[in-house]
């Protein structure tokens, strides 16, 4: 094991060479090229057996992914916002095929308008695709969670894609300590790929992806990826458990920092949960009794371990880096379906922030930890807030008087 | 090239390898297509599909291949077979794959497929110079969803998108896959099995892209009945209308030369989608158009 400095992107890279990975399928996306740079250059040097090959599209790439996963090689891919959203078509069907593999997003808030920083409505937009999702905050969690996604995704319980998700900037180009396993170690934990039944052999021919004709035969399959993913909690227990026993580094499902006796909870994912944590580390030193919850693990939801985590609080502060349009915060919405009517249920407050890379500061999660308080102490949760500050609006408000100028300088009109 | 081993009829398979009872229309010039070509590959193949009619085929629990099959997406068939095909050379390459378990990687897609939504993917295969064969049944529509206009409709046919007849001419697919400079690229019809057989056998001894593109004449879509589809097949080639042809080591050769050269009405008056342009009287301007395109085509070959 050696300890080194790796961006969020390199850590990525680190992951798949570790996992011994045979095939990237790849598209070249902001921010994260420099993850299949990374591997076409170990590749190219000889340093990594297998192939690299660039498609013409993410949609492409990700049914070369799921083909080449059907043909039994190991096989991992990554891409980033608009690419995610190029490949959604396939992304929702290759996790009927029962294909394992891993793919790494490099979250970037969604066009329009265009921008490279980080959100997670990109992602969130694959939540019901049957691919499963893992959350990541640090570089170290990327390097780490990419060898637990094999053994997720490749279990016999589970066979479905897994997405490791990291915030594009804050992760993927931020350097950061990592301890990079040894590779005998990594392989012990990686065992090699085992496709199982699903092979495209000439002594053993396989009908993949097939239509069916009526509900009953196509409810059935469904029915069958979602139990699978449902299977993916038992699975990922295991894999994080025996990747603690072996590394020393636990990484639950949802992660609880000083939430235990805490009355006011945030609940975020991602790198900005970094953020909400040194905010709870001022708010303890005030006094208050905050905590954090953070789901690592999105799919399959952890539903069990979020009310473990959060029934008899008395407020949780939902901070959602995403925007559902016409309805608010993704992981608000899901949350209220884990916790309604259950005994001791939270107040929940919701707050959208983060959107394209916008910081969110310490005075406003102290703001958002009292809103939280106040609506725990009345019962009654508050309307959703959409981050924003007065200082921000002057800013837009100069930008569009530049645009207005410009327009009527160059269009001649007053 | 080496002297072919299919020189008449009699040399052509007699054993059937693709299974019957599909849910293809009955008199399906794709399905006739589709089986002489089989006869030929075999079934140690993955066919990796693109959404169209011949997505039927393999319905659960049922296949009329002998081989593999991979449904994928109506555009994404040939990153489907880069991706089979990159896993099996990794597997071959590493020894983890007995080289008799090895299988060719062969794209079957339709006109919409192939001349519109699936060309980008394609196109790409070819520059990376996969290894696969490409087989685009061609019925000149959307015909899985009543024969829309695509790509690949002719001029003045009649579709349900274009009920007066389609403004736009056929979209050269051929030429396309030429430019490309692929290992093989030939035209087929099944109504010409043994023209057929002959590329087949040249397209399975080459390596890289290859495209086979077969003429598909279809009774629902071009509406006439389903006993005519291989009388329309040959007309399609003595009219002219669709020229047999293969591309090889960079040059175009003709594979059968229509003499002498029927009047292209003659084709075009079996299938009700040109009905128009005779009824209720003959509609001169747009037949003399039609044909002078065929003609110029001739006259540039001849």
């Amino acid at each position: 094991m050696s300890r080194v400095l790796l961006t969020g992107n390199g850590a990525a890279a680190w992951g798949a060479r570790l996992a011994r990975v045979d095939y990237v399928p790849a598209f070249p996306i902001t921010p994260q090229t420099e993850i299949i740079e990374t591997l076409a250059g170990w590749f190219d040097r000889g340093e990594m057996p297998g192939r690299l090959t660039v498609l013409e599209s993410e949609h492409s790439m990700v049914t070369a992914a799921g083909a080449a996963a059907a043909t039994g090689v190991r096989v991992f891919t990554a891409t980033s916002s608009q690419g995610l959203l190029y490949a959604m078509e396939m992304l929702y069907a290759v996790p009927g095929w029962r294909v394992p593999f891993v793919l790494v997003n490099v979250s970037r808030g969604l066009a329009t308008p265009i921008t490279l920083e980080p959100d997670h409505t990109d992602v969130l937009a694959a939540r019901d695709s049957g691919c499963l999702q893992i959350h990541c905050a640090t570089c170290q969690e990327v390097l780490d969670t990419v060898l637990i996604a094999y053994r997720v995704a490749e279990d016999a319980r589970v066979r479905l894609p897994v997405i490791v998700n990291q915030d594009g900037f804050y992760l993927s180009f931020t350097r950061e300590p990592v301890e990079v396993p040894a590779a005998d170690a990594a392989a012990q934990f990686v065992p090699p790929f085992d496709p199982g039944p699903i092979a495209f052999r000439a002594s053993r021919p396989v009908s993949q992806a097939v239509a069916v004709l009526g509900g009953g035969p196509y409810s059935y399959f469904r029915y069958e990826a979602h139990l699978a993913a449902l299977a993916g909690l038992q699975a990922y227990e295991e894999a994080a458990a025996e990747f603690a026993a072996a590394f020393g580094r636990m990484h639950p499902a949802v992660e609880c920092y000083r939430s235990d006796d805490a009355e006011v909870v945030f609940l975020m994912i991602g790198s900005f949960a970094t953020k909400a944590k040194d905010a709870v580390d001022r708010l303890r030193d005030r006094g208050d009794r905050v905590g954090l919850v953070r789901p690592r693990l999105l799919r399959p939801y952890p539903a069990a371990a979020l009310r473990s985590a959060l029934l008899g609080k008395r407020a949780v502060a939902v901070i959602d880096q995403n925007l559902a349009m016409g309805l608010g915060g993704v992981l608000h919405a899901e949350l209220a379906h884990a916790l309604y009517g259950q005994p001791g249920a939270p107040v929940l407050a919701s707050f959208v922030g983060g959107l394209g890379g916008r910081d969110i500061t310490p005075e406003e999660f102290c703001e958002m930890a009292a809103i939280a308080r106040r609506a725990g102490m009345s019962g009654v949760a508050p309307p959703p807030r959409l981050l924003y500050t007065e200082s921000e609006l002057r800013e837009v408000r100069k930008l569009q008087a530049v645009a207005n100028a410009e327009r009527h300088g160059i269009g001649g009109q007053s | 090239m080496s002297d072919p081993r299919l020189r008449v009829m009699k040399d052509l398979p007699s054993a059937h390898l693709l299974g019957a009872g599909t849910a293809m229309c009955a008199g399906c010039g794709g399905l006739e297509a589709l089986h002489e070509i089989y006869d030929l590959l075999g079934g140690k193949t993955v066919f990796v599909n693109a959404a169209g009619c011949m997505t039927l085929l393999a319905t659960y629990p049922f296949t009329p291949f002998r081989g593999s099959w991979l449904y994928t997406s109506m555009a994404s068939a040939s990153a489907g077979a880069q991706g089979v095909r990159d896993a099996l050379d990794i597997l071959r390459q590493a020894g983890r794959l007995a080289p008799e378990e090895d299988l060719t990687a062969v794209v079957l897609a339709g006109d919409g497929s192939s001349y519109g939504m699936g060309l980008a993917a394609t196109s790409a295969a070819i520059e990376r110079g996969l290894d696969f064969l490409y087989i685009c049944y061609d019925n000149e529509g959307y015909g899985n969803t009543g024969q829309q206009a695509s790509g690949a409709t002719p001029h003045a046919a009649r579709t349900s998108t274009t009920t007066r007849g389609y403004p736009g001419f056929k979209k050269d697919l051929f030429d396309i896959w030429a430019a490309h400079r692929p290992a093989y690229a030939a035209t087929v019809i099944g109504a010409e099995p043994l023209d057929l057989a002959r590329k087949i056998e040249k397209a399975v001894a080459l390596r890289g892209p290859r495209l086979i593109l077969a003429l598909a004449p279809c009774p629902t879509g071009w509406d006439y009945e389903p006993r005519e589809t291989v009388e329309i097949g040959r007309l399609a080639v003595r009219t002219g209308a669709w020229p047999l042809k293969e591309y090889a080591d960079g040059r175009v050769v003709h594979t059968k030369l229509p003499h002498p050269r029927l009047p292209v009405a003659e084709y075009l008056r079996t299938q009700g989608r040109f009905r128009h342009l005779f009824e209720p009287q003959a509609d001169e301007a747009a037949l003399a158009e039609i044909q002078a395109q065929v003609d110029r085509y001739w006259q540039r070959v001849e």
